[in-house]
């Protein structure tokens, strides 16, 4: 062993002893009802302090670098390749019965091949087909609109100004059929509104066409609503077709009627299928 | 005494010894590169250790559970298991949000420093043959890496990651003919579906991370079995592999490593707040949160989605959505690209030989220019995925910063990859040593040229199989060999570059000394001297000489002093006789 060099010793010491009193330090912490910067912080200085002393350690105390290691290269040995092939390969080697290799080859992809049916059952349970799912939604003639404490909504709870989230009355966590209503002026309407409209009333699908978030930004007075996630914008005033944004398909209205009991009712599911597109999207 | 004979018991019954004296001795180069995976390694292992903490605590299930704890605004309040439990894990759980946010940040660093590593390998031309396959392990370990993170990121079925999850389910539901059914068969039904947080978590404690440890010991297996690539240097051919020893200098460095990487980790997961997710609120499929970027690595594939524009098409009455390309076909393409790289770079070069001895990023100004591309455009990507943050602080329209930074992103990795090739080209072929002494001349060169210089490509062609032989014209080169005791040993020394290196382990013959030092030297003439050769002074021994000097040159400086003051002393009284 080599005499250490003045002061490396108890550098690495004093490391040790500061990672120690960090765990300690943690353990009290921990004791007292814990605290989470403190926690942190007695926790790093543990580590930090152990990380130290083997550091020095690591650095000073034991020879660096100068060493060489002779590397044998991987190309393989003459011949070995070749003995090992006929290992492999020998006379009664089952590699050389072709045909018994080629039932095998049959059995285990049948095997292979009906181990992959069982996943089919990781399909919905009640076997709805995906395509259907994605176009239908809880909203059918009748459904009463209600906000998102499940109150029904007459239009008169409909403010100029701001948009209002509406489910279909029971269905409130269905993840296709939040939609918004908003009372524009019917004058401004460049396109008639998909939906239809009633006095100006219009409800569209909350979810982007282009990757289904909520579009809940209202710019207010331009009769715009914005995602929040690629800043898709679609102008209710036409139609809520798309006008900037990565979004390419108009939001799909809702068509509305007030009931018998004067709250408002959906008579129809949304104009198409609400949320990002796919394959067989009508 | 206990240790040596448990020892001795192990060995006698599994003869391990002749392994472990020479894993003991296996050489690591040295060079802080080298360390990037390991750090990787490292926040993978806290990644655990925190991750079982969390299950303990985690509920997975999007059942509804009243939150009662101290988060006043949410107690009392019906929420998913999933996410009522993370709430309750960080407010209530003692240490349950420091072990969080730590585990949190070991992700975001675990994948930063697979990035950078893979960077590394990629520009030193580490994945060249017989690296290839350690490549493809690398760069499916990264794939795992990010999946892994997305679904531990939206596991409790928070706003902010209940979109991010909405927005991949819409990616994968964008993908031609089967993107429903796919999406169906991960979620089992309807986005959000109750089956999706305990799919979410099956997957991310178990299927992912088994696969990752497998794939991980598969990564270093090879990795001792090829053993390290090293860069050229004095002394280092692709016979050799030149730094320090396993046994004590990395079982220390390595483990020091270890612990600074942990140290940061709980610094960041106790001090710097990460993924509040009692502040975004619960998931809904009616709510929103902005801003919204998801954790850095998804970035890029978020930016895709914002920057490419409103494109869909039309199949035979079929629709191809718009995210199909940025969110499909530009994730499949970069990783089918990495996958790829390699062969792709051989087909080019037909370089067809083993290497051991690293690029230097200069040495393959293609390579250099492709890479640099690829790096500018994923890091616009990444800044466009924050486009309405930029918006917001230069107080310009979001659609603005959208129409420039869509020039940006194929416009910025030409011109970068263009002047990557151009300086790499001008470092290799000039005379300039570093990017600061490149001159205009060097840079014309570098424009004029038009193929790669004649040498290069006639020593890649000839001898394709055999590794190359570096050419031994260096005069003073020798190898010595010597007993020491029972053993034998032997060192490398090129006394005109004042260069020795040691063999880094003891043989038991004089022929298997002899043997180590041809394979790790071919060609270099070998002499038996005496004794063991004076050591050149090692760190800690010229930290001594230095001490030992400064010692004697102060001693001699005291000395000469006394001596002065003795004789003028002896001046100063005249009253005693002189001597």
């Amino acid at each position: 062993m080599t005499p250490a060099p003045p002061g490396v010793n108890r550098r690495i010491v004093c490391s040790f002893l500061v990672s120690a009193a960090g765990a300690t330090g943690f353990a009290v912490t921990y004791g007292l009802g814990g605290q989470t910067q403190w926690e942190g912080v007695c926790l790093a200085v543990a580590f930090a302090g152990l990380a130290s002393g083997l550091a020095i350690w690591g650095r000073r105390l034991v020879p660096t670098g100068g060493y060489v290691e002779e590397h044998e290269g991987l190309t393989p040995p003459l011949g070995e390749q070749a003995m090992a092939g006929d290992a492999l390969a020998a006379p009664d080697s089952p590699i050389r019965r072709r045909g018994l290799l080629g039932a095998l080859a049959l059995a285990l992809t049948a095997l292979g091949a009906a181990a992959l049916f069982p996943l089919r059952s990781l399909l919905p349970w009640d076997r709805t087909r995906p395509v259907e799912a994605l176009k239908d939604t809880p909203w059918r003639p009748g459904v009463r609109l209600v906000t998102a404490d499940g109150r029904p909504l007459r239009p008169a709870d409909v403010p100029t100004g701001t948009v209002v989230a509406v489910f279909p009355e029971g269905d409130l966590d269905a993840g296709d059929a939040p939609a918004f209503a908003v009372r524009l002026q019917p004058e401004r309407f460049t396109r008639p509104p998909a939906g239809g409209h009633l006095d100006g009333l219009v409800v569209h699908s909350l979810l982007c066409t282009h990757a289904g978030c909520p579009v809940r930004l209202y710019l207010h007075g331009t009769g715009r609503v914005l995602c929040p996630c690629h800043q898709s914008s679609f102008d209710l005033f036409a139609g809520a077709e798309p006008v900037a944004g990565p979004a390419a398909r108009p939001l799909p209205g809702l068509p509305i009627e007030v009931g018998p009991d004067g709250f408002l009712r959906a008579t129809a599911d949304f104009t198409a299928p609400p949320g990002a597109g796919f394959w067989s999207r009508p | 005494m206990i240790l040596d004979r448990l020892a001795r018991g192990v060995d006698d019954r599994l003869r391990l010894s002749p392994i472990t004296r020479k894993a003991l001795a296996k050489v690591f180069p040295d060079h802080w590169s080298f360390m990037l995976g390991e750090i990787a390694l490292y926040s993978f292992i806290a990644l655990i250790l925190t991750g079982v903490y969390l299950t303990f605590f985690f509920e997975a299930s999007s059942a509804d559970r009243v939150y009662h704890g101290s988060y006043a605004p949410l107690d009392g309040s019906t929420t998913s298991a999933a996410y009522a439990s993370t709430v309750r894990l960080s407010w209530d759980v003692r240490a349950g949000l420091l072990i969080r946010q730590t585990h949190h940040w070991a992700a975001v660093v675990f994948v930063a420093a697979i990035v950078v590593h893979l960077i590394r390998i990629f520009f030193t031309g580490a994945f060249r043959k017989p690296r290839e396959l350690n490549w493809l392990v690398g760069v499916t370990m990264l794939t795992l890496a990010l999946a892994n993170g997305f679904t531990g990121y939206s596991m409790p079925d928070d706003l902010l990651s209940g979109m991010g999850l909405r927005i991949i389910v819409s990616v994968v539901e964008s993908i031609p003919v089967v993107g429903a059914w796919l999406a169906f068969l991960a979620l089992g039904g309807e986005f959000p579906s109750d089956e999706m947080i305990p799919r979410l978590f099956v997957s991310h404690v178990l299927l992912v991370p088994a696969v990752l440890v497998a794939l991980i010991s598969v990564h270093l297996a090879m990795v001792v079995r090829q053993k390290h690539s090293q860069f050229p240097g004095p002394g280092r051919t692709e016979h050799n592999v030149v730094g320090s020893r396993f046994w004590p200098s990395y079982t220390l460095r390595s483990l020091a490593l270890f612990a600074w990487v942990v140290a940061v980790l709980f610094a960041l997961g106790g001090l710097v707040q990460i993924n509040p997710v009692w502040l975004y609120g619960p998931f809904s499929p009616a709510e929103a949160t902005s801003p919204a970027q998801p954790d850095w690595y998804v970035t890029w594939g978020d930016g895709a989605l914002r920057l490419f524009p409103a494109w869909e098409l039309r199949i035979g009455g079929y629709l191809v959505p718009s995210p199909f390309i940025p969110g499909v076909v530009i994730g499949g393409v970069t990783f089918l690209a990495l996958y790829a790289w390699p062969f792709l770079e051989r087909l080019r070069t037909r370089d067809r030989r083993q290497h051991h001895l690293l690029d230097r990023p200069r040495d393959h100004p293609v390579r250099m220019g492709v890479g640099v591309a690829a790096l500018t455009f994923y890091a616009v990507l990444v800044v466009a995925a924050g486009d309405d943050i930029i918006a917001r602080l230069l107080r310009v329209s979001v659609y603005d910063v959208l129409s420039v930074l869509r020039v940006v992103v194929l416009v910025l990795p030409l011109l970068t990859g263009t002047l990557a090739f151009l300086l790499a080209r001008a470092l290799s072929h000039g005379d300039a040593a570093r990017l600061g002494e490149l001159t205009r001349a060097d840079l014309a060169k570098a424009r004029d040229v038009h193929r790669p210089p004649a040498g290069h490509r006639a020593r890649k062609t000839a001898e394709v199989d055999e590794p190359e032989r570096p050419a031994r014209d260096r005069p003073g080169e020798r190898i010595e060999l010597w007993p020491e005791g029972e053993v034998w040993r032997w060192r490398y020394r090129d006394a005109p570059g004042g260069v020795a290196i040691l063999g880094n382990r003891a043989a038991s013959t004089e022929q298997e000394a002899a043997s180590a030092a041809q394979l790790a030297y071919p060609g270099v003439d070998r002499v038996v001297v005496p004794g063991p050769p004076a050591r050149p002074p090692g760190k800690v021994r010229a930290v001594l000489r230095r001490g030992a000097n400064a010692a004697m040159g102060v001693s001699l400086l005291v000395a000469a002093l006394r001596q002065r003051r003795a004789r003028r002393s002896g001046s100063d009284r005249p009253g005693e006789p002189p001597r």
